[in-house]
């Protein structure tokens, strides 16, 4: 029992901290601009690059340089609006979609120039977990990122219920019509929408890195459960894009599990539940858990 | 380089640019006709790669089969199984708008990439099937063997051009680009919207598994790397919208100009010193990638626009 929480849950919840800070950027974007935005997932690896920069440069932590790989990824996805998404906007979004796989090819591109292609770690050398409770064992990576999380996800809950852009941006999301009679500027909810689904996505990149390490692949390949995330969540609700990303991380690792004596899946296949859970909300509920839009 | 030298290169170049125009023009039936988005062409591709390799290759200990089959049953089996995936795809998808498409094709791609890397029993992993013949490979040898490779794959190309000239200009594809341009308007007049997108689907994942067999047999041996994503799908997109979305003539323009480039430029980067030719293959795709963005926003209709055939009304009077 305690093998399952130290080595299967809690790893899981991690995950999922991890996809579902990357996901949130998905489902606003999505609710908001109103496509797919395939360029996010290579966003989060220009995160993870600057804060190894910043950890390599300033020689602090990478929890602190957080604070510069979000400000920089930030710059970066607002000028990649405005030299590439910004001219299709009037055009139907799935050229915008296009558009955006080829950025993503940009970013990956410019990441691999500058910072080469090796896999890089944020501080080498090995951890002691914390032992609670005797033989509740957890890395002190995973409780950072656990934690920090948490605290996001209050804030965004703040942010969006309590703050006028907050407000501004799930009513764009849920009417965009409605929203522009009333008066609400659309290129301002836009920025917001990018600081925000950026800001998490390079926080989410750090936090990759923190886990394991940081390499140029890295965001490209957590695209796929980031939709799911999103999907799964609702799109344009961003705390069900959080809850989408716990439930996937979490069952990504408990397939593995041992529970009657071999594991569901193979280990080789976890990348797999995540397309089966898209497919099924796809098929079964296309709106999300939480009544997200349909687009 | 001698002549014949440079006459070789151009063969083995039209090949792959043959390739390229049958994974185009099957993206043409699917984003050309009907709007509907597929990130995971890489995928298709290998579905129909590894079918044709383990249905033609010779028997191995290695991995399941090879059938030593007939290369034409290959091509069959390629188009098939590769169609009935896109046909599973297209079913749970296209009611939806089209970016729910693009996210589930990257994600069948990915399925497809894990399967075809674990599944050693059935495509022998990451050691790759080995011993994929030729056409008429008992009669033609070296260069010769290449010359009857490069008709191959054209008649292939020729084959695909026509089917989808041909459904370009019937009622169906009148009904696709209807629905393209105003699904409403299709769908008041009677027009089943799901069952036509899905058929254009099939129709071009047949195709891009078709294109997936040809290479398997020009390389004549198919690992997991030779379904590079950006190799082939975003290759096939960039030159899908550079050559005339819409426009087989233009898919095809678009398949053989961009790897002209694309192989160029790997020429010149090749003379690079050693250090700079890793860096210069990142150039690339950072040119290719501003390239689609310059072409979307500045050249969108591409090199050959789509023209919407005339309609011949008879007139009654």
């Amino acid at each position: 029992m305690m093998d399952f929480i130290n080595f299967y849950l809690v790893p899981g919840i991690t995950l999922g901290a991890i996809y579902a800070l990357g996901a949130v950027g998905v489902s606003m974007i999505f609710g908001i601009l109103r496509f797919a935005h395939f360029a996010h997932g290579d966003l989060m690896t220009v995160g993870a690059y600057f804060g190894l920069s910043a950890v390599w440069l300033l020689g602090i932590p990478a929890l602190a340089a957080i604070p510069i790989a979000v400000a920089l990824t930030c710059l970066v996805a607002l000028f990649a609006d405005r030299a590439f998404y910004k001219p299709l906007r009037q055009l139907p979004t799935i050229y915008t979609v296009i558009a955006s796989f080829g950025v993503a090819l940009i970013f990956r591109s410019v990441v691999q120039l500058v910072w080469g292609t090796e896999s890089q770690v944020y501080s080498v050398g090995f951890q002691k977990p914390i032992v609670l409770f005797d033989s509740l064992r957890i890395a002190t990576r995973h409780i950072q990122i656990i934690l920090a999380t948490a605290a996001i996800t209050l804030g965004l809950h703040w942010f969006l219920h309590h703050t006028q852009m907050g407000k501004t941006m799930r009513a764009v999301s849920d009417d965009p019509a409605l929203a522009s009679v009333a008066g609400l500027d659309p290129e301002k909810t836009i920025r917001w929408t990018w600081i925000i689904g950026a800001g998490l996505a390079a926080i989410a990149g750090v936090f990759v890195g923190l886990d394991t390490d940081v390499h140029t692949m890295m965001g490209w390949n957590l695209l796929l459960p980031m939709f799911a995330a999103a999907l799964l969540g609702g799109i344009g609700k961003p705390l069900g894009a959080i809850a989408g990303g716990l439930i996937i991380g979490i069952a990504e690792e408990i397939c593995t599990y041992p529970f009657f004596g071999e594991s569901l899946i193979s280990p080789s296949y976890k990348s797999a539940i995540a397309f089966v859970i898209m497919l099924l909300i796809l098929i079964f509920r296309p709106r999300g858990l939480f009544k997200g839009r349909l687009l | 380089m001698e002549l014949s030298g440079i006459l070789f290169y151009l063969i083995s170049f039209l090949i792959m640019g043959g390739i390229y125009s049958v994974i185009c023009l099957a993206l043409n039936m699917q984003w050309g006709f009907g709007g509907l988005f597929n990130a995971g062409i890489a995928g298709f591709y290998a579905v129909g790669a590894y079918s044709a390799a383990i249905i033609t290759s010779a028997n191995t200990p290695n991995h399941v089969g090879g059938f030593d089959l007939p290369i034409v049953v290959g091509l069959v089996v390629a188009g098939t199984l590769s169609g009935i995936v896109g046909w599973a795809i297209a079913r749970i998808c296209v009611r939806l708008k089209a970016d729910y498409l693009a996210m589930a094709s990257i994600g069948i791609a990915e399925i497809i990439r894990l399967a075809v890397i674990n599944e050693e029993w059935l495509t022998n992993g990451s050691l790759g099937v080995s011993r994929i013949p030729r056409p008429l490979e008992e009669f033609f040898t070296g260069r010769e063997s290449e010359m009857v490779f490069f008709v191959f794959v054209w008649i292939i190309v020729a084959i695909t051009f026509w089917v989808a000239h041909r459904l370009y200009k019937s009622p169906w594809g009148r009904v696709m680009r209807a629905i393209r341009d105003n699904e409403a308007a299709a769908e008041s007049v009677g027009k089943d919207v799901q069952s036509f997108r899905t058929q254009s689907f099939v129709i071009g994942a047949i195709f891009m598994g078709v294109a997936g067999a040809l290479s398997a047999h020009y390389f004549k041996f198919f690992s997991p790397d030779a379904t590079e994503p950006l190799l082939i799908t975003f290759l096939a997109w960039v030159m899908l919208i550079a050559g005339g979305s819409g426009n087989n003539k233009g898919a095809v323009a678009g398949a053989l100009i961009i790897w002209a480039i694309w192989s160029m430029t790997e020429i010149i980067t090749q003379q690079l010193p050693p250090d700079w030719a890793t860096r210069s293959s990142y150039i690339r795709m950072l040119l290719i990638g501003l390239f689609l963005q310059f072409v979307l926003q500045r050249f969108r209709a591409g090199l050959f626009p789509e023209k919407a055939p005339k309609l011949n009304v008879k007139s009654h009077g």
